[in-house]
């Protein structure tokens, strides 16, 4: 290969000037295949073995056999971006479905297909209201349960465009429509409601909030996931005009904070839609093919223009949500999500009946997760049942917040015990 | 010269395609007997249920009409799409790998580890002081790299004087849409006549208004800029930051690293330059490294180690979060099992075939490739051809063909980038596809492609008309 390039050495090749050649030690040992996978099996097993009681956006449900085995499958997982639509039939068309069930689920017309997570999508959100609002102002309008991480994430996003974030209070864990109203001042272009929100509340003012922005100039952002979504009300049909959140609930177990965010929307802000999408089309035979659409929007054409930056995104765990949920179907999706609103109810009823715990500590619905208040120091609690195996979230100086699905559930009487315990 | 037929499945009555899950069965379903009262409850959902062989079967033959780097070469310049080990999917299956992001740290010491390690990994590899490995893709790392710049100069009370970014013509489209999400200007600056930047117009273009300069060397033409440390020496004279894009970092591994070339920000693509199946698209993860001095501004939490305890640590001037959590942990993991796996021979090594390749392959084809000497990619040019019909053309050879139309340098640029992982039986099958195609007549090339699962699809129609799913479908 020298010879035909007309080389004696590789090295020749190196177009690099001496000054800033380096000598390629990095003081890193290579290892067989076999070497690194005892010694990463080992770190990674330094992980206590804990029975996890923790949501907060980030969800375990049990994901079926079939879900590896198909997205696995080595065509999917390597090949790249759709350039070529010809030869990509297969996945373009896992994500035409993808963008069908997120339409579905969240009742809007386009859903695009992928987000990196729940909070750079509702980072998007707010750059989109921005492009297609024309309030007088910049004010993103959040609750006040919003996830510190989730808000620190907008932050960053409504950093470049000048945006700022101002919080609403909220009332027993809900929206509180008056309150909302107050707060709600000409300069608004995006009021974001989660349901079910962070702490688990299920949301009952959605149409309130859904009429309170239907004659405004500012976007009605509402954040869920898949799962709750094929249960709870219908996001179109309490007026809701972007839907975010977190996909991952389906496909992947919790990966340390790793998803896919979610992205629907109404028609009318088609092209101003970040990331990509999938469109139908034919090809020379008028046979009926899918490729990569309104790429007009996109950093590869657009530059500075684009309505957003992303190129790679989440498409290989998109196939993983969809096969996902195409295994367990309208039925099995929403069996789901009803056990997961019946899990919690059950957990917090046992725990209320434990001396010093108060739970949950909203009056609402819940949907696998709840606070519980505690009597005496959180912090020694959590820190106790840690000791003892169990992982729940500290919230504040006296509460508690758990999560229960049918992935963690056979743990349920276990930690019931252990709480019982560390409170008596 | 192989030839090359692809997997098309479709039905009888489904006029020629494979069904999508609705058409096979589409039900509606009403909760009832649910927990929640009625109020809290949609009405439906209709959604398709199937049986799972026939889910089973179905994305089967999906995956068949699917190209992928293990059913050939995948030369797409800057994209960086070459084989990747299959035992790192095996470490990222364990279940020891699945944990919750809000554990608390010391429930989560083999992944802190494990991050940590990383972390170090790279900033050794790019000559960096500090990394964090929360973007969860390169344009994400790109715009987690402005605001890091950015808030250097607010922190030296330079923010609102710096307000234009440098990018040069030949830079990848997501430089310019990330500075200018950061809220920057864009200044572009134009190649000289080597294709590399313009020297001149660097320094006509720089001054106090200037925040960085966005680079990735080699540029995307494979070029190496020569010029580096005066670049460098002129960006920084002005009180701007250098920007590495390292999107083409594979070709440098171990010859030269960003930081000794004095850029101060810099993102790894690590499912280009290490290694993670690209996934139709995604997951990839965006590591950003720092020069010294600007680790305060990193975003939260840093991942340190006090002896064989890790903990979590917010910087003391933290930009904030760039993702809900920590990234794509799943990512992050085989990038460390397969940097762990080549070792520094390893590394070293990749560059040299990366490099090796590129320019035996741009010896082997008969059309035009301007410029030079060469990294780990070239831009051939189709010449007379329209070079996105050209790579129709190629597909009919059982091979992916390369970038089109850009950088726009070049006319009807094919931007090709081999890997240092294909032979030289597979490079010699890349040239002949190449040459094949430069041989065939206008109406062959036309007409193409005719071996593959589509034939040439109607891109126009799709934009103008816009079907986006199946409920637009049966509109």
């Amino acid at each position: 290969m020298l010879a035909a390039i007309g080389a004696d050495d590789v090295e020749e090749l190196f177009d690099v000037p001496d000054p800033v050649r380096y000598d390629g030690t990095f003081g890193i040992d290579g290892q067989s295949e076999r070497a690194v996978r005892r010694r990463l099996d080992r770190t990674l097993n330094a992980n206590a073995d804990v029975a996890e009681f923790l949501g907060r956006g980030h969800y375990s449900h049990y994901v079926p056999s079939v879900v590896d085995s198909l997205s696995l499958r080595s065509e999917f997982i390597t090949s790249y971006t759709q350039y070529q639509p010809e030869v990509s039939q297969g996945f373009l068309q896992v994500l035409f479905e993808f963008q069908s069930l997120v339409a579905e689920l969240t009742g809007m017309d386009v859903a695009n297909c992928s987000m990196y997570d729940a909070a750079t999508a509702l980072g998007e959100a707010a750059t989109l209201a921005d492009r297609v609002r024309a309030a007088d102002g910049s004010t993103i309008l959040v609750p006040d349960y919003l996830r510190a991480e989730r808000r620190a994430v907008l932050e960053n996003y409504a950093d470049g465009p000048g945006l700022s974030i101002r919080e609403f209070p909220t009332e027993n864990g809900m929206v509180d429509p008056d309150a909302l109203e107050s707060s709600l001042e000409e300069d608004v272009l995006l009021v974001y409601v989660e349901t079910p929100t962070t702490d688990g509340v299920i949301e009952e003012h959605l149409g309130a909030v859904g009429d309170l922005l239907a004659d405004r100039e500012t976007l009605f952002c509402l954040g869920s996931d898949l799962l709750a979504l094929s249960l709870l009300q219908n996001p179109a049909d309490v007026g809701a005009d972007v839907v975010v959140g977190n996909a991952g609930v389906l496909g992947l177990p919790n990966a340390y904070g790793m998803g896919i965010g979610l992205f629907a929307c109404r028609e009318e802000f088609l092209r101003q839609v970040p990331g990509r999408l999938v469109g139908a089309s034919e090809d020379a035979d008028g046979d009926r093919t899918y490729t990569l659409t309104l790429q007009t929007r996109e950093q590869h054409i657009r530059r500075e223009r684009a309505t957003s930056n992303i190129c790679s995104n989440q498409a290989w765990v998109a196939l993983r949500t969809a096969i996902h949920a195409a295994y367990l179907g309208p039925a099995g999706l929403t069996a789901l999500a009803d056990r997961c609103t019946r899990l919690p109810a059950q957990l917090a009823a046992a725990l209320d009946e434990i001396p010093g715990v108060s739970a949950p500590a909203n009056d609402a619905y819940h949907f696998r997760e709840f606070t519980a208040e505690i009597e005496g120091d959180a912090e020694a609690v959590v820190s106790e049942l840690a000791d003892r195996g169990f992982a729940v979230h500290q919230r504040g100086d006296d509460a508690i917040q758990v999560c229960i699905t049918e992935a963690n559930e056979e743990h349920a009487e276990a930690l019931l015990e252990n709480v019982r315990e560390v409170m008596a | 010269m192989q030839r090359h037929r692809q997997a098309k499945w479709d039905e009888t009555e489904s006029d020629g395609h494979e069904p999508l899950l609705s058409e096979t069965d589409l039900t509606r379903h009403e909760p009832s007997d649910t927990y929640l009262p009625d109020e809290l409850t949609r009405d439906e959902v209709e959604l398709p249920s199937i049986s799972e062989p026939e889910l089973v079967r179905h994305y089967t033959r999906l995956s068949q009409m699917n190209y992928g780097i293990d059913s050939g070469p995948y030369p797409l310049g800057s994209c960086t799409m070459k084989y990747n080990p299959k035992f790192t999917e095996d470490i990222a299956g364990q279940p020891a790998a699945a944990v919750h992001p809000d554990r608390d740290p010391e429930l989560a010491q083999g992944t802190l580890q494990v991050y940590h390690e990383l972390q170090d990994y790279l900033s050794r590899i790019g000559g960096m002081s500090a990394v964090t490995l929360q973007p969860p893709a390169g344009a994400a790392g790109e715009l987690t790299g402005i605001l890091v710049a950015k808030a250097y100069h607010e922190h030296n009370g330079e923010g609102d004087q710096r307000e234009e970014i440098l990018v040069p013509a030949s830079a990848h489209g997501t430089n310019f849409a990330s500075a200018a999400m950061a809220g920057y200007d864009i200044v572009e600056l134009p190649a000289d006549d080597d294709g590399r930047v313009d020297l001149d117009a660097l320094s006509e273009a720089v001054g106090d208004s200037t925040a960085a300069l966005m680079l990735t060397n080699p540029n995307t033409l494979g070029l190496f800029e020569r010029d580096i440390e005066e670049i460098a020496t002129i960006v920084h004279d002005a009180g701007g930051l250098l920007y590495y894009d390292g999107a083409n970092l594979n070709a440098l591994l171990g010859r030269a690293r960003p930081g000794d070339m004095g850029f101060d920000v810099m993102h790894f693509n690590v499912h280009k330059t290490f290694a993670t199946p690209h996934g139709g698209g995604g997951p990839g993860a965006g590591p950003i490294g720092v020069r010294e001095g600007l680790e305060k501004f990193l975003p939260s939490p840093q991942v340190k180690a006090d002896g064989d305890e890790y903990t979590l640590v917010d910087p003391d001037e933290s930009i904030g979060k760039v993702h809900g959590s920590m990234g794509n942990w799943l990512v992050l993991l085989k990038t460390h099992a397969y940097i762990s796996r080549l070792g520094d021979e390893g590394l070293v090594d990749t560059s040299a075939k990366a490099v090796l390749n590129a320019n035996y392959l741009a010896e082997r084809i008969d059309l035009e490739v301007p410029f030079g000497p060469f990294h780990h990619e070239f831009v051939a040019s189709a010449g007379e051809t329209d070079a996105a019909d050209f790579a129709k053309a190629m597909l009919d050879n059982g091979v992916h063909p390369p970038t089109t139309k850009w950088p726009e340098i070049v006319d009807e640029a094919l931007m090709t980038e081999p890997t240092e992982a294909e032979s030289k039986r597979s490079l010699d099958r890349l040239a002949a596809a190449f040459n094949a195609v430069s041989e065939e007549d206008d109406d062959a090339i036309a007409a193409a492609p005719r071996m593959t699962a589509a034939k040439r699809i109607d891109q126009t129609t799709a934009a103008r008309d816009p079907k986006l799913s199946w409920q637009q479908l049966s509109d």
